[in-house]
């Protein structure tokens, strides 16, 4: 899912780079001090996850939850991701360095969209449709990631476009995967920690007395 | 993929990571920091074979200099390299330009593979660069040399903390793993385990939030009000001197070079 240094043209870079930085400082500006440790310890939670590996055919994949953290964090997502993705390449030289704002905007602008789009549904009185739609967000954000990141490369020249399909295909089964792992984590939250999902406890004694 | 590939297979094990002490390590990190972002920026803007051989030379020398551990800069060179040959696979046959060769029915063009070498140089000195110079720094002395360098303070402490919690965090999954292990729990590509791996990951969660709720609340009664003061003071050194005279030098012929 991230793309390596040099491969994406100019134009590209730098307004992904200044999309992120839009993201980031709405994010920051959303993030008062009082929750510093909050998302701090959350990020380093996701990041834990994201090296959760499933066997899948003869491969396996591994997760990236960006649904998940969008539903949990909204525009803080963006902040909290980027630093994952900067720990990621500064310490295990995943992704690239001037591919930083293309590959945060990538992964975060999908979990902002859940945010808004999914908040509602999670929500629902009954546990079934709470449950599709945190998957449908959890799919939803890597099927647009998945999209995005193929189209980064293919506005980067018509040579990428084959492996801007490419990228589409294989993801797939990835969008499946994560769409049932989201679904049953929303289900578990409800139940056993609804604040998380930011939802009062009045509408916990309402749904489960 | 094999599992060596996976960079992701292997937890995060951060600052206790040990690495070779080396002469880059009496450099100031500010200088470090500053020195790859303008590299970075610089070889990807580059497009001449031979100036991109000069950076990858460059990189090379860093990563000797910094005395990398072999094996695992390998393994990390390696998991991204397997991007860029998929793209050497495919860009020749997809860019238009010079036939090279034929390879049924497919024409490789010239563009294309110069096109593919010059990503695979790029891709490659970047890795080695950031590897040297910034891989070999402690999270905790990045976040104090990005502070130094006006980055928000609220993003700095976002990395503070999201650095020391990483590997509380590890344990606790690995503990949650091992627990359902004990239960004959074992990954297949079923719903079962994606349901289960779910459940983990929300429980993980849940997990967090408390402790961050604990945190946060022995943090406020040591009289927390939201500012991390940095208390070491980075002080430029003689060898510092040196070496920023000479990547202003380097970077500076390195603008040369790309602009004619």
């Amino acid at each position: 899912m991230h793309i390596v240094d040099g491969a994406l043209s100019g134009p590209v870079l730098i307004s992904g780079a200044v999309l992120a930085v839009l993201g980031v400082g709405i994010g920051l500006k959303k993030l008062d001090a009082e929750r510093l440790p909050q998302v701090g310890v959350l990020s380093a939670a996701f990041f834990v996850a994201s090296y959760i590996h499933l066997p899948l055919g003869f491969s396996s994949v591994h997760l990236i939850l960006n649904g998940l953290i969008g539903l949990a964090l909204g525009w803080v997502a963006f902040p909290a991701l980027l630093i994952a993705l900067l720990l990621q390449a500064v310490f295990f030289g995943f992704g690239g360095f001037s591919v930083l704002g293309v590959n945060t905007l990538n992964i975060a602008l999908p979990a902002v969209l859940v945010f808004y789009l999914c908040r509602r549904g999670i929500t629902a009185y009954s546990d079934r449709t709470a449950a599709i739609w945190g998957g449908i967000g959890g799919g939803g954000s890597v099927a647009l990631t998945t999209v995005m990141v193929a189209g980064s490369l293919a506005l980067s020249g018509q040579a990428f476009w084959a492996a801007a399909q490419i990228t589409l295909i294989a993801h797939i089964p990835v969008i499946l995967v994560e769409a049932f792992v989201t679904g049953s984590a929303v289900l578990l939250l409800r139940k056993v920690k609804p604040e998380f999902l930011q939802l009062s406890e009045t509408w916990q004694e309402q749904r489960y007395g | 993929m094999p599992k060596a590939l996976e960079h992701s297979a292997t937890s995060w094990k951060g600052q206790a990571l040990k690495h070779n002490r080396s002469i880059l390590d009496r450099l100031d990190p500010r200088l470090r920091l500053l020195f790859t972002s303008v590299f970075a920026l610089l070889v990807v803007a580059a497009n001449s074979l031979g100036v991109l051989l000069v950076c990858l030379a460059t990189a090379l020398t860093f990563a000797l200099l910094a005395k990398l551990n072999l094996r695992r800069t390998l393994r990390r060179v390696l998991a991204m390299d397997l991007f860029v040959i998929f793209l050497l696979f495919m860009l020749p046959f997809t860019t238009e330009g010079t036939p090279l060769f034929e390879v049924a029915g497919f024409v490789a063009s010239v563009e294309g593979v110069q096109h593919a070498l010059f990503i695979g140089l790029k891709a490659n000195s970047t890795l080695l660069c950031l590897l040297a110079l910034i891989g070999t720094l402690s999270a905790s002395t990045l976040g104090h040399a990005l502070a130094y360098l006006k980055v928000p303070e609220k993003l700095v402490h976002l990395l503070l903390f999201t650095v020391r919690y990483l590997d509380v965090i590890g344990q606790e999954y690995k503990r949650m793993r091992r627990a359902m292990q004990a239960r004959a729990f074992v990954m297949r590509a079923n719903r079962h385990t994606w349901r289960a791996i779910g459940y983990l990951i929300g429980m993980l969660l849940v997990r967090s939030l408390e402790r961050s709720e604990r945190i946060n609340n022995a943090m406020k009664c040591r009289g927390f009000t939201g500012q991390f003061y940095l208390l070491d003071n980075l002080r430029l050194t003689r060898i510092d001197y040196l070496f920023a005279i000479f990547s202003c030098g380097y970077l500076g012929a390195l603008i040369g070079a790309i602009l004619l």
